[in-house]
């Protein structure tokens, strides 16, 4: 698509809704971020109206934003050692994390891709959350149908709870299974581990044993270098 | 009168026709599916989250093991996002090299797709000739990459390295004769691209092979005609693409319509169905499979007349030659960083989709700035296709439902992820 295209796409979507709803194009890719209140209603609009014709929903997934732009190793500093602080704990429990991250913003945030078959060009469709304690967001299910798995997927993953979705259960995530994986505040190592047991002759579930570690730290450079131009064509 | 009513059935999650782990609750009125509750994640393995703590170079080695039968197709959605994010664009040469091995990955995956299909229907031979075809496909892989299945070959700014100019011969052991090692080694004299050319010749002569038995074949038209019918409508609803969207004549291939790496100067035509059922869908994959050889007929020609670089040269991003390495201090920091913390993705966010085997692959990264993903959304086509599994099964009798999920292509590697 070219960036024309891309901006009329934009502008159109603008001119429909004043208010509520975000437009920005990067990396040659519509983003419209809107409210949780307007999401249906920008949704309905999305697949219906005739310019936008998004008539199959690609994907749909959760993000996490506890911990964005928090990197593990302080660049800012004038000397390279390697006995650097952590800048971010592995903690799980609640208290520690409140200690370490403040964050105030809103934090779970469900993003769509649409995909317009009829009109070739691709959106993106994304909304926050507004309480982070409990998230919850309007199911478009009965919209685009093929959202039905995904939001199953993005609750079990995050806890985002969707209104109205006709069977929301865990999909990816074993029988049983304790908290929301995909958390930023759920440690990449898991809380249980199992094992069988030979005395009382079953599986047994057990806190896991290994310790969190990094292998590469996480860092945010400020100086972004600009990539030189293409190869050789 | 005796009481009846329906009884649930559990299929699975061991077993053969369901292509690895899907336990299936059916909920069956006698012999006819009334519900189909797919459960799956039972090959869940946090590559999304395991992504998100490592260097985006170290996560291309978990792409391949997705979906584990189109490896280098899901390398390829995944190196496309974060060249996007760059802002960069693979040398020339390394686009057509990814041109040609996504369409070897194709017949990979047709081929085992066919195999396995044939199998759970009732038609044991495909399997064997299938995997015989395979077998070279995989050589070839290995020629390049390494490795026979997860070659970790793409990266971001190009590919690992150039088509190598010789192509691994067999040696003679305690099981393979000096004869034999004569048959197997004449078509490996060359190099890997004469090797490519040689399969190309062959190929259709092969998928001719497989139409004999199979196209007009009276037991595999009555397991596969008026199957798991989707309408295009429908299609597009429940999120289904590639051939399955197709084979219901939707005509949305992203290779024609969202051209990336060199499609756009390949000519080939897209197979298109037309009563969405199995049957359709059959066709389409078979015509894919010729489709691709005609690709990779032209991308060989194309490598073999234009040598030129295979990696772009910012070594910001791209490693440095080995060689340059040991005499240059500038090669080896730059190996030192990219070894050690990777490279920083701009903030912001980017979907890059492509035209996988089974449907639309894509990767959907946030990126905050850091050497990391800080979300990495992988977009499986083999999730949607499940999720329909309920709508094409219902009404159906309990062994269509193996058809239903060999002709949904189903790896379940990609579906859990």
């Amino acid at each position: 698509m070219s960036n024309k295209m891309l901006e009329d796409l934009g502008a159109h979507i603008e001119n429909s809704f004043p208010d509520g709803v975000d437009v920005s194009i990067a990396f040659d890719e519509v983003s419209v971020e809107v409210l949780s209140s307007r999401y249906l209603e920008v949704a309905r609009f999305l697949r219906d109206d005739s310019q936008c014709a998004f008539d199959q929903l690609s994907d749909l997934c959760g993000v996490d934003y506890l911990t964005y732009g928090l990197d593990e190793w302080d660049t800012d500093g004038s000397s390279f050692t390697r006995g650097v602080k952590r800048t971010f704990s592995f903690e799980t429990d609640e208290e520690s994390l409140g200690s370490n991250v403040d964050f105030d913003g809103k934090r779970f945030a469900v993003v769509s891709h649409l995909l317009s078959v009829k009109k070739n060009q691709r959106i993106r469709l994304k909304v926050f959350c507004e309480d982070n304690e409990f998230p919850v967001l309007d199911s478009i299910t009965h919209i685009w149908n093929s959202a039905n798995w995904y939001e199953r997927e993005a609750f079990d993953l995050y806890g985002v709870m969707f209104n109205g979705h006709p069977d929301l259960r865990r999909i990816l995530t074993d029988y049983g299974f304790i908290g929301h994986p995909f958390r930023k505040d759920f440690p990449l190592i898991g809380q249980l581990e199992m094992r069988y047991d030979d005395e009382q002759k079953r599986v047994v579930y057990e806190p896991v044993s290994i310790e969190p570690r990094i292998l590469v730290p996480r860092i945010i450079r400020e100086s972004r270098h600009a990539p030189v131009s293409s190869g050789e064509d | 009168m005796p009481e009846i009513r329906n009884f649930t059935l559990n299929f699975g999650p061991a077993h053969p026709a369901a292509h690895g782990v899907l336990r299936l609750i059916l909920e069956m009125d006698g012999e006819v599916i009334q519900r189909a509750d797919p459960h799956v994640g039972l090959l869940h393995r946090g590559t999304e989250k395991l992504a998100e703590s490592k260097p985006y170079n170290q996560s291309i080695g978990y792409m391949d093991r997705l979906d584990y039968v189109s490896m280098m197709c899901n390398e390829h959605g995944y190196v496309l996002a974060i060249e996007k994010m760059l802002g960069i664009e693979a040398p020339i040469r390394a686009q057509y090299i990814r041109t040609m091995f996504d369409e070897i990955t194709r017949i990979l995956n047709h081929l085992l797709w066919i195999g396995a299909h044939a199998l759970d229907v009732g038609a044991m031979t495909m399997f064997l000739y299938a995997f015989r075809e395979r077998e070279d496909l995989m050589d070839v892989y290995e020629a390049v990459s390494g490795a026979r299945l997860h070659a970790t070959y793409y990266r971001p700014g190009g590919v690992y390295r150039d088509i190598p100019d010789s192509m691994p011969l067999h040696e003679p052991s305690r099981w393979t004769s000096e004869a034999d090692v004569r048959r197997l080694n004449a078509n490996r004299m060359g190099s890997v691209l004469d090797f490519i050319d040689d399969f190309t010749q062959r190929f259709p002569a092969h998928v001719d092979e497989y139409e004999t038995l199979l196209t007009d074949n009276r037991i595999w038209k009555q397991r596969l005609v008026d199957i798991g019918i989707v309408s295009p409508e429908r299609a597009l609803q429940l999120g289904l693409t590639g051939a399955m969207l197709r084979g219901s004549g939707v005509e949305w291939d992203l290779r024609k319509k969202q051209p990336y790496a060199m499609y756009d100067q390949v000519e080939f035509d897209v197979p298109v169905g037309k009563n969405g059922d199995s049957y359709d869908r059959y066709l389409v994959r078979m015509e894919e499979m010729r489709q691709s050889n005609r690709i990779i007929k032209q991308c060989v020609d194309w490598l073999r007349s234009n040598p030129g670089p295979v990696m772009h040269e910012d070594h910001k991003i791209t490693p440095p030659q080995r060689e340059e390495m040991k005499g240059d201090m500038e090669s080896l920091i730059h190996h030192f960083k990219l070894a050690t913390e990777g490279y920083c993705l701009p903030e912001g966010e980017a979907y890059a989709a492509v035209e996988h085997p089974k449907g639309e692959f894509a990767c959907y990264i946030v990126s905050d700035g850091a050497n990391k993903p800080y979300r990495l959304k992988v977009r499986a086509p083999g999730f949607a296709h499940m999720s329909a599994m309920d709508e094409l099964t219902k009404g159906h009798m309990l062994a269509d439902v193996v058809t239903v999920i060999g002709t949904m292509d189903i790896v379940f590697g990609e579906v859990d992820r």
